[in-house]
């Protein structure tokens, strides 16, 4: 299964590269309406892009009446990542959705978090909401893994592994380029990073995991169920390609048929069974 | 809009800029204004570009080498591939009776092509030094200044103003111009409305340049 990122892509001004994807997932819903974090916003490194949105977003009462409603015109399973400023906040939002898969925006690296864990979050949201609720953790835990069993027990349905990371980029005069002086990074640099958040919680949880950090080809986005996860999603791609998702598609495809595998289930955690025999083999060396 | 791997056919210099031409393929020009997203070979993300000339079969564009990706698109040879993605945006409305373009260093790159749509209307150029003002060949019936000239101090009376520039330059229209179309920048990282990074407050209202923009009409 191929989602979006939240925040890498506006299905309404792009519903041609949304229709390629098997859910859409929307920018972050706040309570309030946020215009976001000053320009600049965009930042290039050679390794990945740096952003500093801020969430910006029409807000909760603006999304539900005029937002919503024109996005399930697209007839696409749609995602509604939620956010807020307390577990409150959170809840009221999913309380207030009907009709799709939430996930819980945990982990923004541009704007202030809530006061309570992630955990406490997915609890108050879990009490709020019988839809599907997926938690979006930040990699700059860590021990991603605990905070994925914790997040577990609260109730969580699904993991969205992996938001970006926070970091900076100074230009020629030696001063940060963002507006707010640091962003999040996402692309290329964050795919290790992905990959083993992923390989942890799928060893750690029962969770469906969607995978996400640095996808570009059919060839990343198999690494990525071979770690653990069970969908793949795509964010800085989409920037740069937006026929990304159907060329990922079919690169995927070709990259199972070569490995003898009909479908991406048979892939998901792959790289844990070829694991065991390693450690064995590396016990069995450290005794020689 | 269409997204297509196009070859270049040919790369000059004009004072510091490169003219970089490439084939037209499948690819609409579009409107004056609007702006086609190039893949800068060995960056991760594509460079956003105004179209400056649409000869027959042909894009060109007027890039400013400022850093590694207007550099890498610079440096390619004709017979090289990128993908063009475009066009993008809003562009200039042409329904203006008495035009003046104004532009202001690599702020003239759509100047040129909007010049022949609108049948070579007087123009107004701005540059940094003599070597810079060798771009000013490409704007026909353009008077063009090299020492510091506030843009205010233009005979601006009268004409529909179409510019593209610095951002001061461009507030400095703004505030005196009803009515002008103005092109303005910002950092993107897609050019079609996904990535949020271009958004601008204006009249405290956001608007993502990409798709709102890049041209906005200040208000008559």
């Amino acid at each position: 299964m191929l989602l979006n990122a939240s925040g890498c892509l506006d299905a309404l001004t792009a519903p041609d590269t949304a229709r390629q994807l098997d859910a859409f997932v929307t920018k972050t819903v706040t309570p309030l309406p946020r215009g976001g974090n000053p320009p600049v916003r965009i930042a290039e490194t050679d390794v990945g892009m740096l952003n500093s949105i801020g969430l910006a977003n029409p807000g909760r009462e603006a999304f539900l009446a005029e937002t919503l409603p024109r996005l399930r015109e697209l007839g696409l399973p749609l995602w509604v990542s939620v956010g807020g400023f307390s577990a409150a906040e959170y809840a009221e939002t999913c309380a207030s959705l009907e009709g799709v898969t939430i996930e819980l925006n945990l982990s923004c690296p541009n704007v202030d978090e809530a006061p309570e864990s992630a955990a406490e979050i997915v609890a108050a949201c879990r009490a709020a909401t019988s839809l599907p609720l997926y938690a979006k953790l930040s990699p700059a835990s860590w021990d991603v893994a605990s905070v994925a069993r914790a997040v577990e027990d609260a109730g969580a349905d699904g993991l969205s592994l992996v938001n970006t990371l926070r970091g900076m980029k100074l230009g020629p005069d030696l001063r940060p380029v963002l507006g707010t002086g640091t962003g999040g990074l996402s692309g290329p640099a964050l795919k290790p990073v992905a990959l083993a958040a992923v390989y942890a919680c799928f060893q750690a949880t029962e969770l469906p995991i969607v995978g996400m950090g640095g996808v570009a080809t059919g060839g990343d986005a198999l690494d990525l169920l071979a770690a653990g996860a069970t969908a793949v999603a795509l964010g800085t791609v989409l920037f740069s390609d937006p026929s990304a998702p159907a060329r990922i598609r079919a690169e995927l495809a070709a990259e199972l048929a070569a490995r003898g595998l009909s479908s991406p289930e048979q892939a998901t955690g792959s790289a844990h069974s070829e694991a065991l025999p390693t450690r064995k083999h590396l016990d069995l060396g450290s005794r020689v | 809009m269409r997204r297509e791997p196009l070859t270049v056919t040919d790369r000059e210099a004009v004072g510091p800029y490169t003219l970089l031409r490439v084939e037209r393929g499948g690819l609409d020009p579009g409107l004056p204004g609007q702006f086609f997203m190039l893949e800068a070979p060995g960056r991760l993300l594509p460079r956003p570009m105004s179209l400056c000339l649409a000869p027959p079969r042909e894009l060109g564009f007027l890039i400013d080498p400022i850093g590694p990706g207007t550099q890498a698109l610079c440096a390619l040879e004709p017979g090289a591939e990128i993908h063009v993605f475009g066009p993008l945006g809003n562009g200039f409305r042409l329904d203006v009776e008495r035009p003046l373009l104004v532009g202001g260093g690599i702020g003239i790159a759509p100047l040129p092509y909007l010049s022949q749509r609108l049948g070579e209307p007087p123009a107004v150029l701005g540059f940094r030094s003599e070597w810079h003002a060798e771009a000013a060949a490409l704007v026909p019936n353009a008077e063009v200044v090299v020492e510091p000239t506030l843009v205010t101090d233009c005979c601006l009376q009268g004409f529909d103003v179409l510019a593209c520039g610095p951002e001061p330059m461009l507030e400095a229209l703004r505030a005196v111009c009803p009515g002008a179309q103005l092109a303005w920048e910002a950092p993107m990282a897609c050019g079609y409305g996904a990535c949020y990074g271009c958004a601008v407050e204006l009249d405290g209202e956001w608007k993502r340049l990409c798709v709102e923009g890049p041209v906005l009409s200040v208000a008559a």
